[in-house]
């Protein structure tokens, strides 16, 4: 398929950039979700005027962000059809499902109780309000739970739950339940909603911080913080806990990735993380060491063996191994993996014309080799078609060159880096912060309370980089080892894309700056002015 | 006799079949729930401040869910018939993208257009709720005209490359071609969408006639209920239009039996579905049609409950209306530029598994729908928007 290149870079543009959007919310939402169900249930068992309070000022800061989490995430769902059309078509089989589950177990969920919650201060009883506060919470973190099965799926896709039908043309689901409890997606599942739930803690922190600090709403922002640093202080470890099983996921299934997060161009046995370096953005084919690919670099010896295969002297492959190959380890080299992608697609021409001359015996010899094995491990009880490696049909070609096999190397490695930097000072601003209000010291305890302020915007940069981590260490797959972006997209004017992008991210740049505004007015006047 | 098809697997046929019913039962809820967006163009009706606040305030309590409903309905498509997700919404790019963007502007307005320091002002964000009433509905009833009188596409199902209009990869309206290309039924596409727009518009009213304070708000009823008046002459004169088209229009047909799934033009072929299965179609749509003149008329002699007549209505009209394009053999996309490439339920569809496994996951549906009610029914109950609960600092009002 001959796309237009710049026409794909202004698609991807526009996905990125209407996913973090997105993404902006969504954190917020899911973690507040449950915030302000803690607030309510203390108010619900202590019957307290003052809880009452707390609970319906963070619910209208929820209530404003909740609304752009919404319009955001709308387009999301139809862009799969509008700009990924040829994704859709190809996965759609097995990638459609759990959208449609999200909407009906999540979305009208979230959409209904939400109306109580917001509404029916008045109308319902007292607990069936707090029920409907809970089920916001629970039905806002479902949908995180199956938009990231999803995800899961496209990071890695395994032959135990679909297989490429021949007569179709297209991938199929053959496994529900294996595509639900993959590890991948479970992980990724854990991983997210933590992070979303360290993100509104340390913004519920923070704001109080700032109020202590002006000396306003003292009683107000001591037990709000109280609140959000317990809660802050179990999920930031729980984050990062998660995170590092979440890395170990990625380096057994997406070796191209941690080896771009980590700049490791020749594989070693015992290989090391860099804790701090300035990477180069270079050509893993015309790389010969390790050395060349950074300015400057402080490495943790054998940690990345540790994680990665939970060995510190394993062998951890790096990019110009995934490309030439390595005898030793069994690694293909790419060229392999292309001629085996090749076969397999020329098989599915042979299948499809043979059908059209209704010629039975050529369509079962091309399909007998299409789904031929070509290798596999015996005692695990795995094997590999040739249908499973048609997507390195696409490197087959030879105005593909192999170093697009991975992404660009400095993204990935300071979105990797600064994400998990962040996360651990997440975990000793809450350490500190939890402390001193067990202490009872919070209140007086300027410095804690003047990082905790700093903090605020620290999330939203760890959640978005956490997503370019995953995203951009994707490329150039959309399906990660089976369907290259380059054949995803639809196939369209570039005018189009660019007017589309323009008109979101006008919106979108309005929307947020008149969110923002709203909400400072709101936390500028306080709990008692909320209303 | 079998209804299934004999030269494929009968379990896949009906779950095809099963998919497209909920499709056309998800298809009238939403229909019914475009009641938010008639009614946000409603704004002018109101005279004051406080009549304004009334009528944002019943229908932002339920505009998110005519918004999930939507997504619902986009996501139900894209597991049971990705195809036609993929080439639809990838073809006719402008039509979606458009609604797309009516439904952004839309979740937001509400929330924050009575907020302070809202950076546009107010007025924007109404015109937002009116954009997303006019254009949100408009279009996509000038879609679901399409499922009619088809789109200009083709596609080649081994490689998947979709082509949408002429050029390949050249300019084109995409999508937008269906509101001016005459000779392919522009004028009934565009008859649907008004169809629709009167339809919403109307429900829109007399939603509000039942969920705002009769006594509080008398004055606002009466003009609401001249409102109802003006659009239903507009509604009749739309739905002569589309039934004209529906009953005279050559239909695209194929024969569910015929292994190649050919398709070909047939006459009257709109009005053979309204009348297979003994009639039944038409029968449901009738009774659709007369409980919705039903409500409109008892709103018009004063009655408040016309919603409910009207609405059930539109939900019977909606589901029949999909059906006749989906079943007894009828292409549901069909392609003008290639009758071959036309979208049917047998060859749009996702594999028998994933089906099967969609088909298990809607029997959660029955229960959603049931909370959905019981929670609506537990905010309906407190009575209707009264001007004290509009001043309350403690309801969340808009
Ligand atoms: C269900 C799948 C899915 C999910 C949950 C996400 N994405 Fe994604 N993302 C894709 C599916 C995808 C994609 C369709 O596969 C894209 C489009 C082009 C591509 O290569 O992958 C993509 C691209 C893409 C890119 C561009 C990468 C590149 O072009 O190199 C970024 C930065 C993100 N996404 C970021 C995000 C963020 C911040 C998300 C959180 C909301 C997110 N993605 C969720
Ligand atoms: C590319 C993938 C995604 C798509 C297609 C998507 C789609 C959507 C849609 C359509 C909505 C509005 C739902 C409604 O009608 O109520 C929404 C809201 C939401 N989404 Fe996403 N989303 C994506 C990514 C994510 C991710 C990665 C998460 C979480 C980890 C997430 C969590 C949520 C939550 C919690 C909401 C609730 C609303 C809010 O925040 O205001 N979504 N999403
Ligand atoms: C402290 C140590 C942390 C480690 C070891 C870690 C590890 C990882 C890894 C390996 C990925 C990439 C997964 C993939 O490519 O599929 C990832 C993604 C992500 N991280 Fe982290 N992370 C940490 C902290 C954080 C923090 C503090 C946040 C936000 C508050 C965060 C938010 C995210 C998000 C949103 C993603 C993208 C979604 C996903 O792939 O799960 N992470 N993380």
């Amino acid at each position: 398929m001959n796309v237009d290149l710049t026409m794909l870079e202004w698609a991807r543009a526009q996905f990125a950039m209407t996913a973090l959007f997105h993404f902006f919310f969504v954190p917020f939402t899911l973690g507040m979700s449950f915030i302000v169900a803690f607030f309510e249930t203390i108010y619900v068992k202590t019957g307290k005027k003052e809880w009452k309070e707390i609970t319906q000022f963070w619910q209208l800061i929820f209530g404003i962000n909740f609304a752009l989490g919404l319009s955001t995430g709308i387009i999301h769902e139809f862009e799969f059809g509008t700009n990924w059309s040829t994704y859709s078509w190809v996965v759609g089989d097995l990638f459609g499902a759990p959208l449609a589950v999200e909407g009906i177990v999540a979305f009208f969920m979230e959409a209904t109780f939400a109306a109580i919650s917001f509404f029916g201060w008045k109308r319902v009883s007292k607990g069936v309000h707090l029920a409907s506060t809970w089920l916001l919470a629970i039905g806002s973190n479902l949908s995180a739970l199956w938009i990231l099965i999803a995800n899961g799926f496209m990071q890695h896709p395994s032959n135990e739950f679909g297989f490429f039908n021949i007569e179709t043309s297209r991938l199929e689901m053959s496994d529900f339940w294996t595509l639900i409890v993959q590890p991948v997606a479970q992980v990724k599942f854990l991983h997210v909603v933590t992070a979303g739930y360290t993100l509104a803690s340390i913004f519920v922190l923070g704001i109080s911080a700032l109020y202590l600090l002006k000396g306003k709403h003292k009683d107000f922002a001591k037990k709000s913080a109280a609140v959000a640093a317990a809660f802050g202080l179990i999920s930031s470890i729980f984050v990062a806990v998660i995170g590092d099983e979440h890395a170990y996921e990625v380096a057994n299934t997406q070796p191209t990735k941690i080896a771009s997060a980590e700049g490791l161009y020749v594989g070693e046995k015992g290989a090391p993380i860099v804790a701090i370096g300035i990477p180069k953005n270079l050509k893993a084919t015309e790389v010969t060491s390790n050395e060349e690919g950074f300015v400057f670099k402080i490495e943790l010896p054998k940690m990345l063996s540790l994680l990665g295969k939970r060995d510190p002297n394993a062998y951890v492959p790096g990019l110009k191994d995934l490309i030439e190959g390595n005898e030793e380890y069994g690694i293909w080299p790419l060229s392999k993996l292309a001629q085996i992608g090749k076969e397999a697609r020329e098989d599915l021409f042979k299948y499809h014309e043979a059908k059209k001359a209704g010629d039975k015996a050529g369509m079962e010899a091309a399909k007998a080799d299409f789904y031929k094995v070509v290798w596999e491990d015996k005692e695990k009880g795995i094997s590999l078609t040739k249908a499973d490696l048609i997507g390195y049909g696409y490197f087959a070609n030879s105005n593909v060159s192999p170093d697009l096999i991975y992404p660009p190397v400095p993204p990935v490695f300071y979105a990797f880096h600064i994400m998990v930097g962040l996360g651990f000072w997440f975990i000793l601003l809450f350490f500190m912060s939890w402390i001193s209000i067990v202490k009872g010291t919070f209140e007086n305890n300027t410095l804690v309370q003047k990082l905790a302020v700093i903090s605020v915007p620290l999330p939203w940069i760890a959640t978005s980089f956490g997503w370019m981590t995953a995203e951009i260490g994707r490329q150039p797959w959309t399906v990660f080892g089976v369907l290259p972006t380059a054949e995803s997209v639809t196939p369209i004017a570039l005018q189009n894309v660019q007017a589309t992008f323009f008109l979101f991210l006008t919106a979108f740049v309005i929307l947020g700056i008149a969110e923002l505004k709203i909400l400072f007015t709101v936390v500028k006047s306080g709990p008692k002015g909320a209303h | 006799m079998t209804w299934a098809p004999i030269t494929v697997d009968a379990t896949h046929f009906y779950l095809q079949v099963y998919w497209w019913i909920i499709i056309a039962v998800l298809g009238g809820l939403f229909l019914l729930m475009t009641f938010v967006q008639g009614g946000q163009t409603l704004f002018h009706v109101a005279k004051d401040e406080m009549e304004e606040r009334a009528l944002v305030n019943s229908l932002g309590r339920k505009w998110e869910l005519t918004f999930t409903t939507l997504v619902l309905f986009g996501g139900a498509l894209y597991a049971a018939f990705p195809l036609f997700y993929s080439i639809s919404f990838g073809g006719a790019y402008w039509v979606w993208m458009l609604i797309l963007f009516a439904f952004v502007l839309q979740a937001v307005s509400y929330e924050y257009m009575n907020k302070p320091n809202n950076l546009i002002g107010k007025n924007a964000y109404k015109f937002f709720l009116y954009f997303n009433g006019v254009i949100g509905v408009v279009l996509f009833g000038a879609a679901v005209g399409t499922f009619f009188t088809g789109s200009n596409f083709s596609y080649d199902p081994v490689t998947r490359i979709l082509q949408w209009g002429t050029a390949p990869d050249g300019f084109n309206l995409r999508g937008l071609e269906a509101a001016i290309d005459f000779k392919h039924g522009a004028w009934f596409n565009l008859a649907m969408g008004v169809l629709l727009f009167a339809m919403a518009r109307i429900l829109g009213a007399l939603w509000l006639i039942n969920d705002v304070d009769n006594n509080e708000f008398s004055e606002l009823i009466e003009r609401l209920r001249g409102t109802v008046k003006r659009c239903f002459i507009v509604l009749l004169v739309a739905l002569l239009v589309v039934l004209f088209g529906l009953l005279t229009m050559k239909g695209y047909a194929y024969d569910i039996h015929d292994p190649t799934g050919k398709v070909y033009l047939e006459d009257g072929k709109y009005l053979h579905n309204l009348l297979s299965f003994g009639a039944l179609p038409l029968i449901v749509f009738l009774i659709g049609l007369v409980l919705y003149v039903w409500g409109v008329l008892a709103t018009l002699k004063g009655s408040n409950k016309g919603i409910w007549f009207s609405g059930l209505g539109t939900v019977l009209i909606g589901i029949i209306v999909i059906s006749i394009a989906g079943f007894f053999g009828t292409p549901f996309y069909p392609s003008y530029a290639d009758l071959q490439s036309s979208l049917t339920i047998q060859n749009s569809s996702g594999s028998k598994y994933a089906l099967m496994v969609m088909a298990w996951v809607s029997v959660a549906v029955p229960f959603v729908l049931g909370y959905i009610i019981w929670v609506w029914y537990q905010m309906k109950k407190g009575g209707p928007i009264t001007k004290e609960e509009i001043q309350d600092p403690e309801s969340h009002a808009y």
